[in-house]
């Protein structure tokens, strides 16, 4: 075709009409709707994409109850010193002031997906074109008989950063001299897997220095874990003989608690232990099986764009999603928010839609400046999020790359919290 | 400690001065060889130009972001307008811990800790501040090249928005507004740089594990549109 006058106006209407045809999608409403619900590192990052890359051209409501956000990763790091709660803590300001977000600090308790609407505990109801939900986990009832949410000041899970992290904290450093930190860990799938490992490394490194003969037992459901070489070999170096792990072969399948006792029973063996950090197993948060998109514990979606398998206006982030190949943890819900955002921004205003491309990172501290990490690259396929390339750090590295691991952890806090919060 | 009180002794001596002569800082030569790790990003001699950094030819007495051309970050250029100009003191602050001096600048670089490194590096650096009109060629090291790219593959035009969805993924970790802790910042640096590097990782010329991981599945034209998205970011 050659161009002319004539045709490249045509084109030109042509183009705005289907540029304008999209708003239909906002079903007669203005500008089209998207809500968001759960602030963490799936929420607060698509949020903060659509309405960046949408400049104005998108309504975003982020629904968070809390103000302020600890984030779990790092978490451990503040159980051994190595930072401060108020530095995990983050708070929404720049993504109402700098984004123009609406951010309502209120629980969702209802989803009307025929009806497009999401109610809040406050009463308020909020109608959506396309739902987006990050809730992260809650814990599986029963999953470590004898404990329960309301058992969770005895023994914490500290699963969720924050108070329970401090409660965790305060009991590791009061523990009785030579006395026992226990740490349940879940059953596949989880949030964060190498989170209890660390967890039990910055443990270690706290009771190293205040009460070096004090011991920690992990009872664990699972035959292998996370970075489970590198994590195992750097126990046996900086804190030998202290952490003693009880796999499946020896009853970590068959535990229970008693909070009040403050016992563990492993396979019928009771243990009296100071510390127990119970870690149960865990499932999509409640808002997922309210709106109706959970198959068993989890939401399967399509990986293309994060959309339900039932709903094709629901997205779910993170955590919460089965999505194949990809872990539980904030890096990869960070990741798919960004594949997530485009698809939303791209069905909502017929903005350019690229390939999905995924990526994960995990970095764990074992000691003082020996940091390790664990990632992949991910594409999306008819099926799942699949895996495509990986590495591992490997075993007897050089302290200058394990101190070098641990200070480019500490770059990628900054650069990825600042990548969710603006 | 014997090394840094001497420096500091030169130093106090040069101020008297203010006019020293590279040999009376330190070791030149050996400061060639300690240039070599600041050669990927700055160029020094003649012909220098600027690259990832600026080039370093007449950096006495300069103003910090004063060089005309080169996209400083923000607090560079702010460190700048509040009066900081290279003096020996300051190029020894600033060498000994970049992010001390200026916060958020996108020199990412941990120092040199080693007083005596430093003293030579900066006598070398003083060598080309001399006399502007007589710089001396430069070292075959001066210029960071770890990998050649086809023509056909610089040439490349990347699309700029294409680029912006590709790079929300290393945002995640590179911080987006070009500041540097543990992690480089890839703001601003000229294309083909940009492009050159990417392809040594992909090469597996460059060693880090997530950089080859990340760089092993890009397309040409996907880091091409990379480097426009990046090289142009404020």
């Amino acid at each position: 075709m050659t161009l002319n006058r004539r045709t490249f106006m045509g084109a030109g209407v042509a183009a705005a009409a289907a540029l304008s045809a999209p708003a239909v999608l906002a079903d007669g409403h203005g500008k089209p709707r998207v809500v968001v619900i759960g602030g963490g590192a799936g929420g607060a990052t698509v949020a903060r994409y659509i309405a960046k890359d949408s400049k104005g051209a998108i309504d975003v409501t982020l629904i968070e109850p809390s103000r302020s956000y600890f984030t779990c990763f790092f978490s451990n790091l503040y159980i051994a010193g190595f930072t401060e709660l108020e530095d995990i803590a983050h708070t929404y300001g720049t993504l109402a002031a700098k984004y123009g977000i609406n951010v309502v600090h209120d629980w969702a308790v209802d989803v009307d997906r025929a009806g497009k609407s999401v109610t809040l505990a406050g009463g308020a109801q909020l109608g959506y074109d396309k739902l987006i939900l990050s809730p992260g986990i809650d814990f599986v009832e029963d999953a470590v008989p004898g404990w329960s949410v309301a058992a969770q000041n005895a023994m914490p899970h500290a699963y969720k950063a924050g108070s329970q992290s401090e409660l965790l904290k305060a009991q590791v450093m009061a523990m009785p001299e030579g006395g026992t930190f226990a740490l349940v860990a879940p059953p596949n799938p989880y949030r964060c897997p190498p989170g209890p490992y660390e967890r039990v490394s910055m443990v270690a490194h706290v009771l190293k220095q205040i009460n070096p003969t004090a011991k920690i037992l992990v009872i664990d459901p699972k035959d292998k874990f996370s970075k489970q070489g590198l994590f195992e070999d750097g126990w046996q170096s900086h804190y030998t003989g202290m952490i003693e792990r009880i796999g499946p072969d020896f009853g970590g399948t068959n535990v229970s608690v008693n909070p009040e006792e403050m016992t563990v029973d492993i396979d019928g063996m009771v243990e009296k232990v100071d510390v127990c950090n119970v870690i149960p197993a865990q499932k999509a948060g409640r808002i997922a099986g309210i709106a109706g998109v959970t198959d068993g514990n989890w939401v399967p979606v399509n990986a293309a764009d994060l959309s339900s398998k039932v709903d094709p206006d629901v997205h779910v982030l993170g955590d919460a999603a089965a999505q194949g190949d990809m872990p539980k943890s904030g890096f990869a819900a960070n990741s798919q928010a960004k594949v997530c955002a485009m698809a939303v921004r791209g069905a909502l205003t017929g903005s350019r839609v690229f390939p999905a491309k995924f990526t994960n990172t995990c970095w764990s501290l074992i000691d003082t400046d020996d940091g390790v990490k664990v990632g992949a690259t991910y594409e999306a396929t008819s099926e799942k999020i699949a895996k495509v390339d990986g590495f591992i750090s490997q075993t007897g590295e050089d302290a200058a790359t394990r101190k070098a691991t641990y200070e480019e952890s500490i770059g990628w806090y900054a650069g990825i919290t600042a990548d969710m919060f603006g | 400690m014997i090394l840094r009180r001497s420096l500091g002794l030169v130093l106090a001596v040069i101020f008297a001065a203010g006019t020293a002569r590279s040999e009376s800082i330190g070791d030149a030569e050996a400061g060639a060889e300690v240039f070599e790790q600041c050669s990927g990003c700055h160029q020094i001699g003649q012909g220098a130009r600027d690259a990832i950094g600026p080039h370093l030819n007449g950096i006495f007495g300069r103003g910090a972001g004063a060089h005309e051309g080169y996209a400083y970050s923000a607090s560079m250029r702010r460190a700048g307008v509040d009066g900081l100009v290279w003096d020996l003191t300051r190029l020894d602050a600033y060498i000994a811990n970049p992010r001390a001096l200026v916060s958020k600048t996108r020199m990412s670089f941990g120092g040199v800790k080693d007083p005596q490194e430093r003293a030579d590096l900066l006598a070398h650096l003083r060598r080309f501040s001399d006399n502007p009109s007589n710089i001396p060629e430069a070292a075959p090291t001066a210029r960071g090249t770890d990998h050649s790219v086809a023509p056909e593959i610089l040439a490349l035009q990347g699309d700029p928005e294409y680029g912006e969805y590709l790079g929300s993924e290393c945002v995640s970790c590179h911080q987006a507004d070009g500041s540097a802790s543990g992690i480089p910042s890839i703001t601003q640096w000229p294309e083909d740089d940009f492009v050159v590097a990417m392809h040594a990782y992909k090469a597996k010329l460059r060693t880090h594990p997530l950089m080859q991981m990340m760089a092993g599945r890009l397309s040409n034209e996907e880091i091409a549109a990379l480097a426009a998205y990046f090289g142009a970011l404020e």
